[in-house]
C-alpha cells in the first residue's frame, strides 16, 4: 500500500504536473529568444485546435503516434524495449506499396486498403522478427539490435527507392505517385458534417484504423490468454516459466504484433497523404511513439491521448515557427524534447513529493482501509 | 524510564517512535529501553515493525517522530553513517557483501582510511587479528567471499561492524540460513561478545531462539510495542500469545498416515545448475497417496534444484520422474503446464519472484499456471466473470484478506498472498502436491491454517512433497523425513525422530548405520 497513489492521481494529475512543468520550462526558453510565451502558446493551441484544417492536421499527426505508441507499448507490456517502431514503419511501407504499385489499376480502392493494411503489417512484423528471435534464443539486447535495425531500414529505404521503386527517368528518390484507388479516401466528409473542410489537410481513413486498432490492443492484453501470458512474462518472467508459458514463443508473437503495428503507421502519411514513397516519411515518428507510450502509461487511452498532445504540438509548432519568425523549427524540436523528458524520462520526479501529500492529507477512511489490508 | 537497578545508562532507549508509510502505520508510539551488556531479542509477526523500527535505528528511514537515545545521548540519525558513528553496527538478513571480494577488502569497504590503500590495510589486518582473538570469529582474511559457506559469510558481516568499532550490534534474522550446528556457533559468538560488554539486537521470529540465547525480550505487534520481558521470567506460550494476541496451536493434530499407492516416484535423478554444477546428485525416492515426505536440510542443499526438476521448471541431466505411473518427460521435455494437467501442483518456495506476478490483481493471480483452461479461457479469450467469481469463492474459502479480488497481491500481507497460492494449487484437485516454505515470512496465525491444510491434503489422498528449512514444521507435518545435503539425500527418518539427530544429517555428519548402506 505504501508508494501507491490513487488510480486518477497516477494516469491524469502526474501527466498534467509534468506537462505544466515541461510548458513552464519550455515558456522560459521562449522567453530567452525574445518572445512572449503566452503568445506562442495562444498561437500553438490555436494553430492546433483553433480551426477546422488545424484540427484535421493534429489528428494527422496524432494516427501516426497512435501506430507508433500502441507498437512500443505492446512490447513493453512484455518487458521488451522495442526502439525500433521506426524502422519496423520504413520497411511496413514497402508493404503498403506493394499492394498500391501493383493493383492501383486493376482495383478499387476498398479492395487495396485492406490488402495495404495486411501488407504493412506482414512487412513491419517480419522487420522486427529477427531482433525477436535474437533477443529470445540469444539474449542479444533487443534495444541495441532494434535500433541497429532502424539503421538497416532506412538504408534499405533509400535502396529501394533509388534502385528499385523509382519511376524510369525520374531525379526523385520516391516511387511513382499511387493512382486514385492506392490512396485512402480523407475524412472530408466528416470535417463538412461539423461545418469545415479539411482545408488541405492529409487526414484520412487511417485515424479510425488506428482507433480501432487501440481497442484490439486493449482486447489483446487484458481479455486474451495470450495477452495475460504476454504481461506475466514481461512482469516476472520467473512467474511465467513457472506458469508453463514459454518464453520464445511468447517474446517473438509480442514482438511480431508490435512490428506489425509500427509498420501499420506507413499506411497513413504513404497511402493517405503523399501517395507515394518519400525518404524520411516517418519523419521521426517511431521515435515519438516511445514518448507516447511512456505517457500514456501503456495503457490504449492514455496512448491516444498523448498522441493528440504530440499531435498538437507538431502541428501548432508548425504554425507558431510559421508566426514567431524566431522560434525555429529547431525551437519547436526542443520543446518536443522537453515535453518527452518531463513526461517520460523524469517521469519519477514528482511522484515522491505528490505520494507524501496524498499520504498526508489522505482522508481517515482511506487510512483505516489500508491497515485493515 | 531510566529507573534501571545498575546506574549506566541503556545501550539504546527509544521513546515515542513513529513512522507511517503514505496511510500505513508501521511504528506506533514505540518505548524501547535496551541495556548494556545484554543480549535483547525483539519477535514480532512478519509486518509487525520490526525491520522498520531497526532500520530507524540504522538510519534507513527517518522517524515521524520520537527520540534516539544511544548511552544517554539523545540523538538524531540522518543516515547508516551517523549510526555508524554512534557506535551502532548491522547485520542483515540479506547479507551486503561484495562477492568477488576478499574478505579483507569487504571488511575496509567504506573504511579504507584514505585514497592510499597500503596503510589502511595494514591497520586492517592488525585489528582483524585482535578481533578474531578476543571474539573466537576465526575466518581467512584472504578467502574470496563466494567460496566461504554462509555460516562464515555471516562472520564476516560482524567482523565489518565490529571493526566500525560497533559496540551496539542489530542482527536481522540471522539463524535463518544456518545449520543448527551453525547457529549454536553463532550463539557463542553472541555470549562472548555481550561477555565483552557490546550490546546485541535480535531479531526473529523464532521463538526458540529467543528463548535460547536472549537476557530480555520485547515483542512488536501491529506497529506497537505489546510487551517487554526478562527470558528467563517468560515462556514460549506467553511469548506466541503476545505475538499474535491470542493463543496459538504449536503442535498440529493429525492421525497416522495411511498411504496407498506410489503417485511420484524419483529414480536416479541429476540436476545440474546453468553453471554445470552438480545440485542434485542421484537422489532416488517415493511418495505414495496419502502421506507427506518432507525434505529438511540446509537452503541451497538441492532442495530448490530438486522441486525444479520434479515440477518441469528445469530439465535434469540424467535420471526419471514418474507421475502417476508415467514418466513426465514420456512425450518430449517436461513443461510446467503440461504437467499441471496430468495433476502435478506446485506451491513454490518463493512466492513473491515464482508463485505470483506482484503488480497483477487477486484474480489474475488466482490462474497463473491454469490460464488455459477452459473454465477461465473460451477460445483465445478469457471469461473474466468466471475468473473473479471463482477467485472470490477461493478468497472466502481460504479466509484471505482483505476481500478484494480487483486488490494487488503485492497489498497482501504475507500470510495472504500465500494463501492465495495455496488456495490456486490445492483447489485444482492434483494427484501430487509440491510445497516448498509453505510458511516463509507467514505469521502465525496462518501457519496454522496452512498446516491443517496441507494434512487435509494428504488425508484427501494427495502425494505431499514438502521442501522447508524449518526443521520444527518438517518434524510437526512429514510421515517421512528425508535430508539432503549437498544434492544427495543424505538420510531417511520417521516422525519419531529428534532435532538433533536431524541437525546432524543436515549438516552432513553421517551416522554409522547410513554410511554402511
Amino acid at each position: 500500500m505504501k508508494n501507491e497513489l490513487p488510480k486518477w492521481a497516477d494516469y491524469i494529475l502526474l501527466p498534467l504536473i509534468n506537462l505544466t512543468f515541461a510548458f513552464v520550462v519550455a515558456g522560459m526558453v521562449v522567453m530567452l529568444v525574445g518572445e512572449n510565451p503566452f503568445e506562442a502558446a495562444y498561437i500553438l493551441v490555436r494553430g492546433a485546435f483553433g480551426y477546422g484544417g488545424g484540427i484535421a492536421y493534429t489528428m494527422y499527426y496524432a494516427t501516426n503516434f497512435i501506430f507508433t505508441g500502441l507498437s512500443v507499448a505492446v512490447a513493453f507490456h512484455c518487458g521488451l524495449f522495442n526502439i525500433g517502431s521506426e524502422g519496423q514503419a520504413i520497411i511496413g511501407a514497402l508493404g503498403v506499396a506493394l499492394a498500391a504499385l501493383t493493383l492501383d489499376h486493376l482495383m478499387p480502392w476498398w479492395v487495396i486498403f485492406p490488402l495495404a493494411i495486411v501488407g504493412s503489417a506482414l512487412f513491419g512484423a517480419a522487420w522486427a522478427l529477427i531482433p525477436a528471435w535474437l533477443q529470445a534464443k540469444r539474449g542479444s539486447h533487443i534495444v541495441i539490435t532494434t535500433i541497429m535495425f532502424n539503421f538497416i531500414a532506412s538504408s534499405v529505404m533509400v535502396y529501394a527507392l533509388v534502385e528499385v521503386l523509382k519511376p524510369a527517368g525520374s531525379m526523385a528518390p520516391q516511387t511513382r505517385t499511387f493512382e486514385e484507388a492506392g490512396r485512402i479516401p480523407k475524412l472530408d466528409w466528416l470535417f463538412e458534417f461539423f461545418g469545415s473542410g479539411l482545408q488541405g489537410a492529409p487526414l484520412n481513413l487511417s485515424f479510425f484504423l488506428a482507433l480501432i486498432m487501440a481497442f484490439l490492443v486493449w482486447v489483446l492484453i487484458w481479455r486474451t490468454r495470450f495477452g495475460y501470458e504476454l504481461r506475466t512474462t514481461g512482469t516476472n518472467p520467473t512467474a511465467a516459466v513457472y506458469a508453463g508459458i514459454p518464453p520464445v514463443k511468447t517474446i517473438v508473437i509480442t514482438m511480431l504484433i508490435s512490428g506489425g503495428l509500427a509498420g501499420m503507421m506507413a499506411l497513413n502519411p504513404v497511402m493517405g497523404d503523399q501517395a507515394r514513397i518519400e525518404l524520411d516519411f516517418t519523419a521521426g515518428a517511431g521515435f515519438v511513439g516511445i514518448a507516447v507510450a511512456l505517457m500514456g502509461r501503456s495503457h490504449p487511452v492514455g496512448i491516444i491521448l498523448a498522441a493528440i498532445l504530440f499531435g498538437m504540438l507538431y502541428q501548432g509548432g508548425a504554425e507558431l515557427s510559421f508566426d514567431m519568425p524566431n522560434i525555429s523549427r529547431d525551437m519547436i524540436i526542443a520543446i518536443q524534447g522537453l515535453v518527452i523528458l518531463f513526461a517520460g524520462a523524469l517521469e519519477h520526479l514528482f511522484r515522491p513529493s505528490l505520494i507524501r501529500l496524498f499520504s498526508r492529507f489522505g482522508s481517515d477512511s482511506e487510512a483505516s482501509l489500508a491497515e485493515a489490508a | 524510564m531510566a529507573d534501571q537497578s545498575s546506574n549506566v545508562a541503556p545501550a539504546i532507549e527509544l521513546s515515542g517512535i513513529c513512522k507511517s508509510f503514505g496511510p500505513v502505520q508501521a511504528n506506533k508510539d514505540i518505548d524501547l529501553v535496551v541495556e548494556k551488556g545484554t543480549i535483547h531479542g525483539i519477535i514480532g509477526e512478519n509486518g509487525a515493525g520490526k525491520s522498520t523500527l531497526m532500520s530507524i535505528l540504522y538510519g534507513f528511514y527517518q522517524a515521524d517522530s520520537g527520540t534516539i537515545s544511544i548511552n544517554g545521548k539523545t540523538i538524531k540519525i540522518p543516515d547508516s553513517q551517523a549510526a555508524i558513528a554512534a557506535g551502532i553496527g548491522m547485520v542483515h538478513q540479506h547479507f551486503m557483501l561484495v562477492e568477488n571480494f576478499s574478505v579483507l577488502e569487504n571488511v575496509i569497504l567504506g573504511a579504507e582510511g584514505g585514497p592510499i590503500l597500503n596503510q589502511g590495510i595494514a591497520h586492517a589486518k592488525a585489528e582483524l587479528q585482535r578481533l578474531e582473538e578476543d571474539y573466537a570469529l576465526d575466518v581467512d582474511i584472504d578467502a574470496l567471499i563466494e567460496d566461504l559457506p554462509v555460516g562464515l559469510q555471516q562472520r564476516v558481516e560482524i567482523l565489518k561492524a565490529l571493526f566500525r568499532g560497533a559496540d551496539i550490534l542489530i542482527l536481522d534474522e540471522p539463524t535463518g540460513v544456518l545449520t543448527p550446528a551453525e547457529a549454536d556457533h553463532l550463539f557463542r559468538i553472541f555470549e562472548q561478545l555481550r561477555d565483552q560488554g557490546k550490546t546485541i539486537v535480535l531479531i526473529t521470529h523464532k521463538l526458540r531462539e529467543i528463548m535460547a540465547i536472549t537476557d530480555d525480550v520485547s515483542v512488536m505487534r501491529h506497529g506497537q510495542m505489546v510487551a517487554t520481558r526478562k527470558t528467563s521470567q517468560t515462556n514460549v506460550e506467553e511469548l506466541a500469545k503476545l505475538m499474535v494476541g491470542r493463543s496459538v496451536l504449536l503442535r498440529v493434530d493429525k492421525d497416522k498416515a495411511k498411504p496407498t499407492e506410489e503417485k511420484l516416484v524419483v529414480e536416479n535423478l541429476t540436476v545440474k545448475d546453468d553453471r554445470g554444477v552438480v545440485m542434485v546428485d542421484n537422489v532416488s525416492f517415493s511418495i505414495r497417496a496419502g502421506e507427506i515426505v518432507g525434505i529438511a536440510g540446509v537452503a541451497g542443499n538441492g532442495q530448490s534444484e530438486l522441486m525444479e526438476a520434479i515440477s518441469g521448471i528445469v530439465t535434469p541431466e540424467s535420471g526419471s520422474i514418474y507421475l502417476d505411473g508415467k514418466l513426465i518427460n514420456e512425450t518430449g521435455p517436461a513443461d510446467p503446464a503440461l504437467l499441471r494437467e496430468r495433476g502435478m501442483a506446485h506451491v513454490p518456495e518463493d512466492r513473491h519472484h515464482v508463485g505470483l506476478v506482484l503488480p497483477f490483481s487477486e484474480m489474475e493471480n488466482s490462474i497463473l499456471g491454469y490460464q488455459g483452461d477452459d473454465a477461465y479461457a473460451s477460445g483465445m479469450f478469457m471469461n473474466m466473470d468466471a475468473i473473479e467469481a471463482d477467485a472470490k469463492a477461493k478468497m472466502e474459502q481460504y479466509d484471505i484478506r482483505p476481500l478484494n479480488t480487483a486488490l494487488k497481491a503485492s497489498n497482501f500481507s504475507g500470510g495472504n498472498q500465500q494463501k492465495i497460492v495455496l488456495s490456486r494449487e490445492m483447489e485444482r484437485d492434483p494427484v501430487v502436491l509440491l510445497i516448498g516454505q509453505p510458511t516463509r515470512g507467514v505469521d502465525v496465525g496462518a501457519i496454522e491454517f496452512i498446516h491443517k491444510r496441507i494434512i487435509e491434503m494428504r488425508d484427501a489422498g494427495k502425494a505431499v512433497l514438502l521442501v522447508s528449512v524449518e526443521l520444527d514444521e518438517i518434524r510437526s507435518l512429514a510421515d517421512r523425513t528425508l535430508v539432503m545435503f549437498a544434492g544427495r539425500i543424505v538420510g531417511e527418518r520417521g516422525p519419531e525422530a529428534s532435532e538433533g539427530e536431524l541437525g546432524l544429517l543436515m549438516a552432513g555428519i553421517e551416522d554409522e548405520k547410513e554410511k554402511r548402506v
